[in-house]
């Protein structure tokens, strides 16, 4: 009996077991990013076009106007010991909706050994991985915008393991649909893209930390389609491409903040290089037959972001492209430079008044297309709700 | 030259693996805690302190060393009550090491431990940044540390059984030198009772409420949001009227409110320790207290 009577002391000293009763105690985190944009530009979005490079569908420098951006919801949670689940569902600017990611992950495995299955943005690169609302830009570089559609995700597994080193070092592979730009149509019976990268980091100091990686991407094609005009209507308007490109990228990041502290001032200065090779057949806009293609093109960007006094931070980038000249055939398909070097300056200036809230003002100067473009943006990003931890 | 090239391979095996000395790898958030897992486990463990005492606990990223270091740990000893939100959940998913996720034996949260003071009511981001659970910054209440040395030597025990006996006996001295060490500071601390400080940032209700000191007022308005002007005169105001011995604040933060409200009103800025290593007089956890005490003693005389 006084053995009991003490257990139910114990068991009242321990406060943090008040909360917890509803069976809705196990309710996943929600996390709701309000994200909208609007943006004035100089020229018809419709019409952007980048001498050289075949874009993904819905390329570009988005709605003219108000748009609802990339809001979207994420719910999370640990499902048992050993899993984890994440869903996302993402608003884009034109009034569509879809599912961003929905994964289970384990988290049991051990050994550094991480599996996730379902869809993922994919971990290839620095900025691919990262959600909209942790860009420091409106938008993504030119490079991701022509080689990976803005962000690669796709239906798929993956793999990672970190080795048990003092350097970070990780190692991942992924094998996936293939269902998502720069893959088109049902390549390869549904295992379209293969994935395998390296990433590495470290600290230097209590204020300095870096990241470096090395990613190559194998995607196939099948009859993957372009259009060449606005609005995509005419099918004698339509390119396609049928064969492989693989894609190579390197990315390199620094982050600086005094001791460690990134709440009153931090710098971030990113840069990768993506390398692009097609090899297949390229069918121009109403030609009767395809024309054997092989090209390689690349492009990079470098990019700062420098928090001077909290909540105000400016950033510039630089982004760039080449392409291979593929000759008199391809004259005026989207594959013809015409001797145009895409490029793209952005500057921006935000005001992050708490975690969770946060105003932007950006300027690009984009050079992409045959002419140059003014593009003004002011964007909001709030968060609402659960927040999960930002990756590095 | 076979054998070199064999002696040579395991010296690399050696380099690459490097056993270490220690029996079990300790990943500690905050340095309380890395220095309270070095009393308890001493040369049996290899303990990483993740922050050091002039970081904001809060807001640390999920860099990749710190991963690295997460993946090789068979204990985390973290303070919980949502203070690492913002990095701790990354880690723990991209460590890829079962042992120490939620639920297992190797994830230790000091607060789950102890009883939490300032649990709010009702919880909305429009009050700032505050902590759900309850307040996270249980280290300043030297009677919390004991609390959690007890439930960690326990955890240890656990982890490691194999050094059991070890951490029981460690874990025995620690809490007679502990106790005595707290009986010692409360005798001393007894001119702070009932004394009105102003804190910077709400990290020290458990000191307050250890040794009975009154808050006079918070340079942040709301937790998190850093001092406006506007409450500051509204705070200088209050003073005037009810005044204060002294305005706290910890070694990670930046005391320039601090030395304004200083000057306006007369009364001493005190720079505490906050965590171990904080100051030069808190090199260990007794230091820690000690020097915490003493500081707010000799602001009390002037």
């Amino acid at each position: 009996m006084k053995h009991k009577a003490l257990l139910l002391a114990a068991a009242c000293a321990v406060p943090t077991l008040a909360a917890a009763a509803g069976s809705n105690a196990f309710n996943p985190d929600i996390a709701l990013v309000l994200s909208g944009t609007y943006s004035d530009l100089q020229h018809n979005p419709d019409t952007y076009k980048i001498p050289g490079f075949p874009l993904a569908a819905d390329s570009g420098p988005g709605a003219r106007g108000f748009s609802l951006g990339e809001s979207e919801l994420a719910i999370y949670s640990n499902i048992d010991p050993d899993w984890y689940g994440m869903f996302t569902f993402s608003m884009h600017g034109d009034g569509t909706a879809d599912v961003e990611n929905a994964f289970v992950q384990t988290t049991g495995l051990g050994n550094g050994l991480t599996v996730k299955a379902g869809r993922f943005f994919s971990g290839i690169g620095y900025l691919n991985e990262q959600h909209s609302h942790t860009w420091d830009f409106v938008d993504m570089p030119l490079a991701y915008e022509v080689f990976l559609g803005s962000q690669l995700k796709d239906d798929g597994v993956q793999v990672r393991w970190v080795a048990p080193t003092d350097t970070f070092t990780e190692l991942g592979g992924e094998w996936m649909n293939g269902s998502n730009f720069p893959a088109g149509g049902s390549g390869n019976n549904g295992r379209g893209a293969y994935s395998a990268f390296i990433h590495f980091g470290g600290d230097v100091g209590y204020s300095n930390s870096w990241g470096a990686g090395l990613s190559y991407l194998g995607t196939k094609s099948v009859d993957r389609t372009t259009c060449t005009d606005a609005g995509c209507t005419i099918s004698n308007h339509l390119e396609s491409f049928t064969g492989n490109t693989k894609l190579l990228i390197a990315d390199f990041i620094w982050k600086w903040a005094p001791n460690g502290n990134i709440y009153d001032q931090n710098l971030k200065f990113q840069a990768e290089y993506l390398q692009n090779r097609n090899d297949g057949q390229f069918t121009p806009a109403g030609a009767a037959a395809a024309l054997p293609y092989s090209g390689t093109a690349n492009g990079w960007y470098v990019q700062a972001a420098y928090q001077f006094v909290h909540g105000w931070r400016v950033g510039l980038r630089h982004g760039q492209l080449h392409a291979d000249n593929p000759g008199a055939a391809f004259a005026n398909t989207t594959l013809d430079t015409k001797g145009h070097t895409p490029t793209r300056d952005s500057i921006m200036v935000d005001y992050t008044n708490s975690e969770f809230s946060r105003i932007r003002l950006q300027f690009n100067h984009d050079n992409a297309g045959p002419v140059t473009d003014n593009q003004w943006y002011v964007q909001y990003i709030m968060s609402l709700g659960a927040h999960p931890a930002h990756i590095f | 030259m076979k054998t070199f090239a064999k002696l040579f391979a395991l010296a690399l095996l050696v380099g690459v693996l490097r056993p270490a000395a220690a029996d079990i790898n300790v990943f500690a958030c905050e340095p309380e805690w890395g220095a309270l897992t070095h009393e308890l486990a001493g040369d049996k463990a290899d303990v990483y302190t993740a922050t050091n005492p002039f970081q904001d606990p809060h807001h640390i990223q999920a860099r990749p060393s710190l991963i690295s270091k997460l993946r090789r740990a068979d204990l985390m000893v973290c303070t919980g009550a949502q203070l690492e939100i913002g990095w701790m959940p990354q880690l723990l998913l991209q460590s890829g090491n079962d042992k120490i996720q939620k639920g297992r034996p190797g994830h230790f949260e000091a607060a789950s431990h102890v009883k939490l003071l300032e649990v709010p009511d009702t919880v909305n981001r429009a009050l700032g940044d505050i902590h759900p659970d309850g307040n996270p910054h249980i280290q300043t209440d030297p009677r919390n540390i004991g609390e959690v040395a007890k439930a960690l030597t326990a955890r240890l025990e656990e982890v490691d059984p194999a050094n059991a006996s070890y951490y029981a006996a460690r874990g025995a001295d620690f809490m007679k030198r502990w106790d005595a060490a707290i009986a010692r500071w409360q005798q001393e601390a007894k001119p702070l009772h009932g004394v009105r400080v102003v804190v910077h940032h709400d990290g020290w209700a458990y000191l307050f409420n250890w040794l009975g000191i009154q808050k006079a007022g918070a340079l942040e308005a709301k937790p998190g949001v850093p001092p406006s002007a506007g409450h500051l005169a509204e705070l200088k105001q209050e003073l005037a009227g009810n005044p204060a011995k002294m305005v706290v604040h910890a070694a990670y933060q930046d005391d320039r409110a601090d030395r304004w409200l200083s000057a306006q009103t007369g009364i001493p800025a005190v720079k505490l320790a906050f965590t171990v290593g904080g100051t030069p007089g808190a090199g260990d956890l007794f230091g820690l207290y000690q020097d915490t005490i003493d500081r707010m003693l000799k602001a009390l005389k002037k």
